[in-house]
């Protein structure tokens, strides 16, 4: 193995351990947008497919290129966009009611 | 790497994204700032886009159209989808990204061949056949769970004789295929059995899963597009794509083992167990008390036991989504509290098609998070109310899953309803829940059944409440 691979997989599995850490904080109310979050997220294939698609010379068809890049950009555009509608949703007591005495 | 080499902006950048994403996925826990962390992730994503655009790139119009063409079909479809849908909306955003990954892999096998003559190095082809592999995993998953959500297909599961042996065998057709990839043995031949076997193994692994335990998948194939992802970064040195991927992967993980947790089952029993074709026995309905009466009422002696009531616990499940009833049942809400009713809502971490389904439906329904409870935290509540009204929900509330130990979902940790003084099933027909078992909560003498679509039931409700 070269220093090199080492070295990303040090990153790799920091950032496993980061994901988990970070990941179980959240509440289970959220737990649907955290999906839809990270399904957004995963979007970053999207760098990948342009690296691939548009580099001098791209080892695909053009036209494979093109599929590649529609392909991630949906993930990207589609999970932040439901993502976004998830989440405008989620409000604390629209009005106080009259129980909730302590708003004054 | 040299260490007195100048540090590629671009890598800067990267770096920024993956802390962006890392906050991003830190600020949502909690409701109050989770749009703010959306927020902070999408912006990390402008970052590592415009930075990944600076690479000398000349395909433009590919790129560009690509990009063009996803996000507009990305944010439309979006935008226009129902909350009802979701979960299938997810399960598709999904599969594009494994795909994604698995047609990077694809790129970068024909790239290093053509450049090294016919050989792919060992250190990128590990890499290479993995991403490839999980990602056409999760892209023929995804799809076939998007079939399954959308009923265009049976949402039952779906088995053959000999299920296991086949799917070993195609498992053992990838290992192979895979080994010949980095061993470069007729590299691009075996690249392309691996890419068949691993796109038909997606398909037969989701097939066998029922409706019922489609949460636990949808989180699995999230984790798996997330590993491929960060596979792909391996092989195309790039950290953002490893950061991301990892992170993505463990938040899949935990999710899927959560969701087991919740139904008190191992991720392999889901995953090759066939839930919904489990030999039914007859012990289910023997064991139930009451002696198999049904006690069925209208809508106006519910409406006014929900009237008079102190403490209802509204209990939604799947059939809530199936009816869109989530608006009906706020209304219901709001007119009982009108009434001085105190009305809670009990959600079980798998009612629904997705983890947290309910939550979100009701949220669009502009229910206040704070008025929805957790299993552990409504249970002890259920002994207090005067109603546990159950909406579209089953499984859920099987006492079976208590005290049969023949049933399918025995040692499922459910919703306590039958402590409430008096429980109320809204249901379409006495048709049994996608696990296919049946509910002994049914037969209970303080059971009363309100047969119909759940929307419609849930009107009715409201107007004879309104009119008390």
């Amino acid at each position: 193995m070269s220093a090199h691979l080492l070295t990303e997989l040090t990153v790799f599995i920091l950032a496993l351990f980061v994901g988990i850490e970070v990941i179980s904080k959240v509440p289970t109310t959220l737990h649907t947008p955290l999906m839809s979050a990270t399904n957004a997220i995963h979007g970053i294939v999207l760098v990948g497919a342009i690296l691939v698609a548009g580099l001098a010379n791209p080892p695909l068809h053009p036209i494979l290129g093109v599929v590649l890049v529609v392909m991630a950009s949906l993930n990207v555009f589609g999970g932040y966009t439901v993502t976004e509608r998830m989440l405008e949703m989620f409000k604390p007591k629209a009005a106080p009611t009259p129980t909730d005495g302590k708003r004054g | 790497m040299t260490s007195d080499q100048i540090a590629n902006p671009v890598d800067i950048a990267y770096l920024i994204t993956g802390i962006c994403f890392i906050l991003g996925l830190r600020y949502l826990n909690s409701p109050k700032t989770a749009r703010l962390g959306n927020r902070i992730s999408m912006l990390g994503m402008l970052i590592a886009l415009v930075a990944t655009l600076t690479q000398g790139i000349v395909g433009w119009w590919q790129v560009g159209v690509g990009i063009v063409i996803g996000a507009a079909i990305g944010i439309y479809s979006a935008r226009v989808v129902k909350m009802t849908a979701m979960p299938q909306m997810v399960a598709a955003f999904n599969g594009m990204g494994g795909g994604a990954a698995a047609m990077v892999a694809l790129g970068d096998v024909l790239r290093l061949m053509r450049d090294s003559g016919g050989t792919v190095p060992v250190d990128q082809g590990i890499p290479i056949v993995l991403s490839c592999a999980i990602g056409s995993i999760s892209f023929a998953g995804s799809i076939i769970a998007f079939l399954k959500l959308q009923e265009l297909m049976t949402g039952r599961p779906i088995q053959y004789p000999g299920q296991q042996a086949v799917n070993g065998l195609i498992a053992l057709i990838i290992v192979a295929s895979a080994v010949a990839v980095c061993a470069s043995y007729l590299p691009e031949t075996a690249f392309y059995v691996l890419l068949a076997a691993s796109l038909l193994l997606g398909v037969l692994f989701v097939l066998p899963i029922g409706g019922a335990d489609m949460p636990v998948v949808i989180s699995l194939l999230n984790a798996f597009t997330g590993l491929a992802a960060a596979m792909t970064g391996f092989v195309l040195d790039n950290n953002v794509l490893i950061i991301s991927g990892a992170l993505v992967g463990a938040s899949g993980t935990l999710l899927t083992v959560l969701m087991g947790k919740a139904m008190n089952r191992s991720i392999t029993n889901v995953l090759f167990g066939a839930f919904g074709a489990a030999p039914k026995g007859g012990a289910a309905t023997e064991a139930a008390a009451g002696g198999g009466h049904v006690r069925s009422g209208t809508a106006d002696d519910i409406g006014v036991m929900l009237s008079y009531a102190k403490e209802v616990i509204i209990v939604p499940g799947y059939g809530m989504a199936v009816a869109q009833a989530q608006h009906s049942v706020r209304e219901l809400a709001d007119q009982l509290e009108k009434k001085g009713v105190e009305v809670k809502y009990a959600i079980h971490p798998v009612a629904g098609r997705m983890p947290g389904h309910m939550n979100v439906l009701l949220a669009e329904a502009n229910v206040p998070y704070t008025s929805l409870y957790d299993m552990e935290d409504i249970n002890p509540e259920f002994a207090r109310a005067d109603v546990a009204l159950i909406i579209g929900a089953n499984d859920v509330t099987n006492p079976a899953a208590r005290n049969v130990q023949s049933s399918p979902i025995y040692g499922m940790p459910i919703l306590d309803v039958d402590k409430a003084q008096n429980i109320v099933v809204l249901k379409r027909s006495m048709n049994p829940g996608f696990a296919g078992i049946d509910n002994p909560l049914y037969e209970n003498p303080k059971t009363m059944m309100l047969f119909g679509d759940a929307k419609k039931s849930i009107e009715n409700l409201t107007s004879v409440v309104k009119g008390l």
